[in-house]
């Protein structure tokens, strides 16, 4: 393990995947690398999917820069099938088999598909996780479908929804919980969101629920929900959530499932056992990692920032030799979104928030910074249009400061401690 | 020059040709408590953090009720509102603290589009030229009067909507007013006065450019900003616009001075700007960290802060020594080297957090245009003095003057 690698492959040719091989590269690694990617398209970058491609003002292809010397080879469109991990090589659609001194997991997730194979294929009902999917979205906009039906009560949903009024299309939002965004922001600011989208014209129905779609020769025509009401439409997005590519590690003997590749603090994944797998590293979505800021629980965070910062400290791990010269993974997680003219921004992890408290501006003004308590500690704090307070918080909550962590600021209402 | 912190010798023009062995000896403490009271701050880490912590204001009229007086000439200067009665009016965003420093600052972002700003690089280049065509068979020049200062004059005139005969009256106010900013210089009286001469000019002369934008709206900031919805008031339309002529022309003039005078002392960095022009935008990041137009900013803390060991007590005037940050050993290798290479050049150059430099996609075109320029068509050019006559500020520094020596002048 302590000599040097000449022959690196990753496998997941998205913004984790190529994040690491620009890292590797950097850090002076000369020998070979390989990129597997399930899908045919160069790493491209996601966030303007649901936003500006979908509004027609990108197109489809938001391919990531690459540094002319990479070097590396990308095998696209030819997902790996299997990990053969005691002859060290990985086994691909193709057939072919990918010898590696180092391997890097950086498989992601895939969008959760609408759970009725029938319905799924009636045209008109889409999923967003991919460029592909964003290009036929996007598409089917431009025909001006009578009104959308949004799926889900996350970010993706709220920013198709946002998009959609932006192109003055009529838009319903199905949200199963009785609040929206609430695993992220918890219900008091998932709340304001869903008070700011109702305003922008979004039919938001909570606690709601599709029973049946109908088609049309084959086309959506309309759904049905479980409280009765019917809807017609010709346009559907599941924005349901996500799955982690995880099946082709099945019979490897990786500790992976539905939650994730399990890792260690190093990015080294581990066997079933709890051994670490020998010159096997994990990255971006799929990794499941011991969370610092939560003592050590295991997270695995689907967001951008924790792609680019993981794939490289997974990169100078795999060329650091032994366990001692190796770095921990101890990003911050942090997320943002932009929808309805609002920019929200979250750092840390709000999940097991015990306590919310207004630290500058106002729900009312709808410019404000919440921060997040969980038994006494700073835990997370989110923006809505006051981004440039962020770093302070952040720095609180990477000492875990005591909760509320910043008194007697700049424009501060008296701190009122409340539920999330 | 024993017996006076630190922070008083930085002031003192004596040091203004060489300030950073001076910020070398403060970066000793990364927080350093003057006699005075006064907190500098002059580590990057220690700075990255502070200039976004919400417990510093910026706001320029503390409470005097709340607020104790240490009646230090250098705490006083750098506390006291100047010009009290128009001040109270007439502050501009940088000067105050959210929410109105976020809503006037938002409706100025509005207005400072990315194509507005990308639309002036044509402008810019023309500009340039023209001024470069008029050091035709001239031997001598020098670069301030000649360059610097016209250039960004012109191109502010132009993006706010001043018409161009009136940007001579423009360049004596903005002059004027920038002397405000700088302790050392502000203090004086007749200094003051004058100030407020000016500042009543100005804002004179704006109030009847405002009413006429709102009769005839053109397609400029000004016109823009006096013709939105939920819009400012006038007063804060003047503060406005002041402190975009102040900053967006003072700094400006100090980055392109100082970026020739820099590119003199590094002939090797002067020819290849010269055969790569490409390269222009990373050395104007090095030349922001290494020689930048902004030293220093002032900031109050509201409450007691505890930063690297020690804490800041409420009330405290808080130096950001920004020029200091961006020469920190721990933050920067070799950091007094002139490296527009450096892979990770994070630097202050523009501040940060809540006030990062509005204009700083614009100073980065008229920097890159100027110099590219000058380095093409300047033909045999060398300095005459080293170092130049600096302007007196600490602040905003730069040199009052920079006379070159030329062999001629190549065509467009």
């Amino acid at each position: 393990m302590t000599t040097r690698p000449e022959r690196i492959v990753i496998v997941g040719a998205s913004l984790a995947g190529h994040a690491a091989a620009h890292a590797l590269r950097e850090r002076g690694y000369a020998g070979s690398l390989t990129l597997v990617g399930a899908e045919r398209h160069r790493p491209y970058d996601r966030p303007p999917l649901s936003k500006q491609v979908l509004r027609g003002l990108y197109s489809a292809d938001t391919t990531l820069p690459c540094h002319p010397d990479l070097n590396a080879e990308f095998r696209l469109g030819r997902p790996a099938t299997r990990l053969d991990l005691t002859g060290r090589a990985v086994e691909c659609e193709d057939g072919s088999r990918l010898p590696y001194d180092r391997l890097l997991i950086a498989t992601g997730t895939r969008a959760r598909p609408w759970p009725n194979p029938e319905e799924a294929g009636l045209a008109g009902v889409f999923t967003l996780r991919d460029r592909d999917d964003a290009e036929r979205l996007g598409a089917h906009l431009r025909t001006k479908p009578q009104r959308v039906v949004l799926v889900g009560g996350g970010f993706i949903g709220f920013e198709v929804a946002s998009t959609c009024r932006d192109l003055d299309i009529p838009v319903t939002l199905l949200v199963r919980d009785a609040v929206p965004l609430a695993a992220a922001l918890g219900p008091r600011l998932g709340g304001l969101i869903g008070e700011v989208a109702r305003e922008r014209g979004v039919d938001l129905r909570l606690e709601s629920e599709i029973e049946r779609m109908e088609g049309q020769a084959g086309r959506l025509a309309a759904v049905t929900l479980k409280d009765g009401a019917r809807i017609e439409t010709d346009c559907l997005v599941a924005a349901i959530g996500t799955l982690r590519n995880v099946e082709w590690l099945d019979g490897s003997g990786l500790e992976a499932d539905a939650g994730g590749l399990r890792c260690d603090a190093f990015c080294r994944a581990l066997l079933h056992d709890g051994r670490v797998a020998e010159g096997v590293f994990a990255a971006g979505d799929v990794a499941r990692w011991p969370n610092p800021y939560d003592d050590d629980a295991l997270v695995a965070v689907e967001h951008w920032g924790n792609a680019r910062a993981q794939a490289e400290t997974a990169a100078a791990n795999m060329l650091a030799g032994d366990a001692s010269a190796m770095r921990r993974h101890d990003h911050l997680p942090d997320f943002w979104s932009q929808q309805f003219g609002l920019t929200i921004k979250l750092v840390g992890l709000t999940e097991g928030a015990d306590a919310l408290a207004v630290v500058h501006g106002s729900l009312e003004e709808r410019r404000l910074v919440a921060a997040f308590g969980k038994a006494g500690r700073t835990v997370a704090a989110a923006a809505i249009d006051s981004a440039r307070w962020l770093p302070a918080y952040k720095a609180a909550i990477r000492e875990r400061a005591p909760f509320p962590p910043i008194e007697d600021a700049v424009d501060q209402p008296r701190i009122r401690v409340q539920e999330p | 020059m024993s017996g006076s912190t630190l922070f008083e010798q930085i002031l003192d023009p004596a040091n203004r040709a060489n300030p950073y062995p001076l910020y070398a000896e403060l970066r000793k403490a990364p927080v350093a408590r003057q006699a005075d009271g006064t907190y500098v701050v002059s580590t990057h880490a220690e700075l990255a953090r502070l200039i976004s912590d919400p417990r510093i204001s910026s706001d320029d009229l503390p409470d005097p009720q709340k607020f104790r007086w240490t009646g230090h000439p250098v705490t006083d200067l750098l506390v006291r509102p100047v010009r009290a009665e128009i001040r109270k009016r007439h502050r501009p965003f940088i000067f105050r603290d959210p929410p109105d420093h976020d809503r006037l600052r938002g409706q100025v972002m509005r207005c400072f589009t990315p194509e507005r700003v990308r639309g002036m690089r044509a402008k810019t280049q023309a500009i340039t030229d023209d001024l470069i065509g008029k050091m035709q068979g001239k031997s001598r020049i020098d670069l301030v009067d000649d360059f610097s200062y016209p250039l960004p004059v012109t191109v502010i005139c132009e993006l706010l909507g001043v018409p161009p005969e009136d940007e001579a009256q423009f360049h004596g106010w903005a002059t004027q007013l920038a002397t405000a900013l700088e302790p050392n210089q502000r203090g004086d009286e007749e200094n003051q006065a004058k100030n407020e001469v000016c500042f009543n000019e100005i804002a004179d002369y704006l109030q009847g450019l405002i009413k006429e934008k709102r009769k005839d709206r053109q397609e400029d900031i000004l016109s823009d900003l006096a013709n939105e919805k939920e819009g400012m008031n006038d007063f804060d339309l003047i503060a406005t616009a002041v402190l975009l002529l102040v900053a967006g022309h003072e700094t400006t003039v100090n980055l392109i001075t100082n970026g020739m005078l820099t590119l003199l002392r590094f002939p090797e960095h002067l020819e290849r700007l010269r055969a790569e022009p490409e390269t222009a935008p990373r050395l104007i990041e090095e030349l922001l960290r290494y020689e930048p137009p902004v030293h220093y900013r002032t900031r109050l803390a509201l409450t007691d802060i505890p930063v690297a060991g020690i804490t800041i007590p409420k009330d405290a005037p808080v130096i950001f020594l920004l020029a200091a940050a961006n020469r920190d050993p721990i933050r920067f290798p070799d950091p007094d080297r002139f490296d527009p290479d450096r892979p990770d050049n994070r630097h202050l150059g523009f501040g940060g957090g809540l006030h990062y430099c509005v204009g700083a996609p614009l100073a980065r075109i008229e920097a890159e245009v100027a110099l590219v320029s000058l380095v093409r068509r300047l033909k045999g050019v060398s300095l005459t003095e080293d170092p130049p006559p600096y302007r007196p500020g600490a602040s905003l520094r730069g040199p009052r003057h920079l006379r070159l020596a030329l062999e001629g002048v190549a065509g467009e």
